[in-house]
């Protein structure tokens, strides 16, 4: 059974096009005979490469949005916005420590937030952006980074922050202190890359990458397999090999 | 769009035997895995590699005769985008180590080449980031947990899911760095899933026999891509990035080594050349080819160049004769078909039903299989799903993680997803997802030993268009885990090179050439270009009515 197409009007950087209405900006554009060469990534809303700004009639508000979410609205004026001219603080991670005055020292902008909440609101994500950059202020690394976690960096807060703030970067530093700085390192992983150092494994891979292939089958079918529903304790049978 | 009142109505069937399914799990039990005997059987009937159109012999080049996609041999029996005599050989840009490629494993390399004393040029053809690795969601595997779990268990896994096929000597390298390789991305700040002791979260993957996948919720691509990213780019003098351009050709010079590319700035579209003292190949997979019209979870950027690049330069290709199709990607809602939906689903427990909401597949099986055994339920015993717009699936039956594992987990765990689908008004903590196999990973590419070498001096690979690694058939979570372990050895390989085995000499493009001529005496290739660089979505309406083929005044 065909589906009857329903064209809608939409204004591609000023142009009229007639598109489908089933269609995400991303795939109107293409539809319109665009060959993206930018503000296109992974088409499915996690790389940030394709952020947008549009109207929509009878509205003064001016939104934003990724053009492989958002989907064609009739009449809707639309800009991509592939590039955003963002601030990177450079700095060595090794060299900054998990505190306020890193931030300070590398984006002292933030410190001029003036709690618009407008880039809470151009978030695609849904992140209480605002909130995160207020958590840096008040020197609480941890929840900026927990809030901003999902951040797909696609710059589009930092296009409408009266304060010139370039939050994706930010957040990065903040989430990247917490995971080196903040969090205890897994003890467990330490052991396992001490024990593969010690060539503890050399002798069992040696005995694993001579066998043939029957012998190999009979070792994998003969694998003990961990139950999915056990708790992290649970132990083989057999110490072979570990 | 939200579940029409016809699915919503099977979603009910659904519904009525999750209680009994969720009771079975929490008491261990199981649907069987199949015997190896009935995963070879329902793979040679039903995996797309298996069907008879699936392969074509390889006309020219060092793989003659090698039978894989057509979509790929077109890309390989295609002449150069540039006359090799045309091309302007005076560099235009110098470095030590030239990464091509700016996902996971270039900037891997990056970063390990800089480590190692490198200049290093990143070229990318979108931004440093745009790739797979970005949009890589289950997991990364590595043994961490001592009491259970050892490289060796890991290697058995490996070579399992590989067909038994795989390198022993890359399967080794993989597994024996996994842990070091962890260690370093959690040095470097990525917010992996843990306790608050610091004990890293794990689960299985398809394949697995020990909970070996580490995550960082359902975006641990994203968290391992940006974090990769943002370490490089705070090092702008020693990690130089060139973005929106692409690599088109290597070029060598009469050392016989690798020693830069052509390139081609996709705004100005000018094409010019870079010079290096090593070049390291990471320009990802082939997803955008769309093999046998499959859909693909695969970024915009995944047309397989650095095999072609490679493949003219004289560079074997190997284990191109298989393609992985991911289980589940996305049959509904239409505006994000092809997506992936990570394993990590069926990792935390969710069950894979027909229209009857039977079980017919464990819900763990290598990817290959499980792909397979969805393509028999839909194809021969027509229990699949049908979609509005014609497509087809079966259920993933997501909101048993809530039953199994508390409620809220599956917002917490699959927050990514969770709010894609919520977009559309479907919320799968209570709503089960369609799904259908789509093409996923390039388990093959080019040849290259334990230190990323290829059989070119000068020339490295990483990633997805290295070859052998896998085998056959790739593992959930070792993808990650291969960009990060191959892109290291790559980048401290290539580094090395450049300090003791780099020779400088005269530029040149011979080889392109030479294979010109060989598709010629060959008689095929027609008109055909490559590498494709990015795939035509565009309107055929529109393009019959793009007649400008060359420059006409000043517009083209």
């Amino acid at each position: 059974m065909e589906t009857k197409v329903n064209l809608i009007p939409i204004h591609v950087m000023g142009k009229q096009y007639m598109v489908p209405d089933t269609l995400t900006v991303m795939k109107a554009m293409e539809y319109a005979g665009y060959q993206l060469t930018r503000g296109c990534g992974c088409r499915g809303g996690i790389c940030g490469a394709c952020g947008i700004a549009f109207r929509l009639p009878d509205s003064y508000k001016i939104e934003v949005g990724l053009a492989c979410q958002a989907m064609a609205q009739p009449g809707m004026y639309l800009a991509v916005l592939p590039f955003f001219p963002n601030k990177r603080g450079i700095h060595d991670l090794n060299k900054v420590k998990a505190a306020v005055d890193t931030f300070k020292a590398l984006y002292p902008e933030v410190f001029k937030c003036v709690s618009c909440n407008t880039c809470t609101k151009s978030c695609p994500m849904s992140i209480e952006v605002m909130d995160y950059i207020n958590a840096v202020i008040r020197g609480d690394i941890v929840q900026a980074a927990e809030l901003s976690f999902d951040c797909v960096m696609c710059g589009l807060c930092t296009s409408r922050c009266p304060a010139e703030i370039s939050h994706a970067n930010v957040a990065i530093l903040a989430r990247r202190l917490y995971g080196s700085q903040i969090t205890p390192r897994a003890e467990h992983l330490a052991k396992q890359v001490e024990q593969v150092k010690a060539g503890k494994f050399n002798e069992g891979l040696d005995q694993l990458k001579k066998a043939d292939v029957n012998k190999l089958k009979e070792l994998y079918k003969a694998r003990e397999a961990e139950p999915d529903n056990t708790p992290d304790e649970w132990a083989p049978k057999s110490n072979d090999y570990l | 769009m939200p579940y029409t009142p016809e699915l919503k109505q099977l979603i009910k069937k659904v519904e009525a035997t999750r209680p009994e399914r969720v009771r079975r799990k929490k008491e261990g039990k199981e649907m069987p895995a199949m015997s190896l005997e009935e995963r070879q059987a329902v793979l040679d009937a039903f995996h797309p590699d298996c069907k008879k159109t699936s392969k074509r012999s390889i006309g020219v080049g060092v793989n003659k005769g090698y039978a894989i996609s057509p979509e790929i041999v077109d890309q390989l029996e295609s002449k150069s985008r540039v006359n090799p005599d045309q091309v302007d050989l005076n560099p235009r840009f110098t470095t030590d180590v030239l990464v091509v490629g700016g996902g996971g494993a270039g900037v891997a390399a990056a970063i390990m080449a800089k480590e190692h004393g490198a200049k290093v040029l990143i070229l990318t053809k979108l931004r440093v980031g745009d790739a797979n690795t970005m949009m890589a969601e289950g997991g990364i595997q590595s043994s961490s947990k001592l009491h259970k779990d050892s490289p060796y268990y890991h290697y058995l896994d490996v070579l399992g899911g590989g067909h038994f096929k795989n390198v022993p000597e890359l399967a080794e390298a993989l597994v024996g760095d996994a842990p070091e390789t962890l260690a370093w991305l959690e040095s470097l700040g990525c917010m992996f899933t843990k306790d608050p002791d610091g004990r890293l979260l794990t689960i299985h993957g398809g394949g697995t026999c020990r909970k070996r996948m580490h995550y960082a919720a359902d975006i641990t691509g994203a968290e391992i891509m940006r974090t990769l990213r943002d370490e490089a780019l705070n090092f702008p003098e020693d990690i130089k990035v060139i973005d929106f351009t692409s690599a088109v050709e290597l070029v060598l010079n009469d050392q016989g080594q690798c020693a830069g590319v052509v390139a081609y700035n996709h705004e100005t579209e000018e094409y010019f050349t870079i010079k290096a003292k090593a070049v390291i190949m990471a320009t990802g997979g082939s997803g955008r080819l769309h093999i046998q019209n499959f859909m693909t979870t695969n970024h915009y950027g995944a047309t397989g160049d650095g095999l072609v690049m490679g493949y003219r330069a004289g560079v074997e290709l190997n284990f191109l004769h298989t393609v992985q199709f991911h289980p589940t990607g996305v049959s509904y809602p239409d505006q994000i078909e092809g997506l992936l939906l990570t394993e990590k689903f069926r990792g935390m427990g969710a069950n894979i039903l027909n229209i009857d909401a039977e079980q017919f597949v464990f819900e763990r099986e290598p990817r290959d299989v499980e792909a397979a055994a969805f393509i028999r339920e839909c194809e021969e015993r027509k229990k699949g799903i049908a979609t509005p717009s014609g497509k087809v699936g079966v259920w993933l039956d997501s909101p048993m993680i809530d039953d199994l594992k508390g409620k809220g987990t599956v917002e917490k765990e699959f927050v990514g997803k969770w709010k894609l689908y919520m977009r559309h008004d479907i919320d799968i903590s209570k709503e089960p997802m369609l799904t259908y196999p789509t093409l996923h990973y390039q388990n093959g590419g080019l040849k290259i030993n334990a230190r990323s070498e290829t059989s070119l001096p000068g020339l490295y690979a990483a990633g997805e268009v290295a070859g052998g690694i896998h085998g056959e058939n790739r593992l959930m979570g070792n993808s990650l885990l291969d960009v990060c372990v191959f892109g290291r050895r790559a980048g401290r390989s290539a580094a090395e090179f450049v300090k003791s085995g780099a020779k400088d000499g005269k530029l040149g493009l011979e080889h392109v050439k030479k294979y010109h001529q060989e598709l010629e005496a060959a008689g095929i290739g027609g008109g055909r270009v490559s590498p494709m660089l990015l795939p035509d979505y565009g309107n055929p309406d529109v393009r019959k009515n793009q007649i400008t083929t060359c420059y006409l005044g000043t517009i083209r």
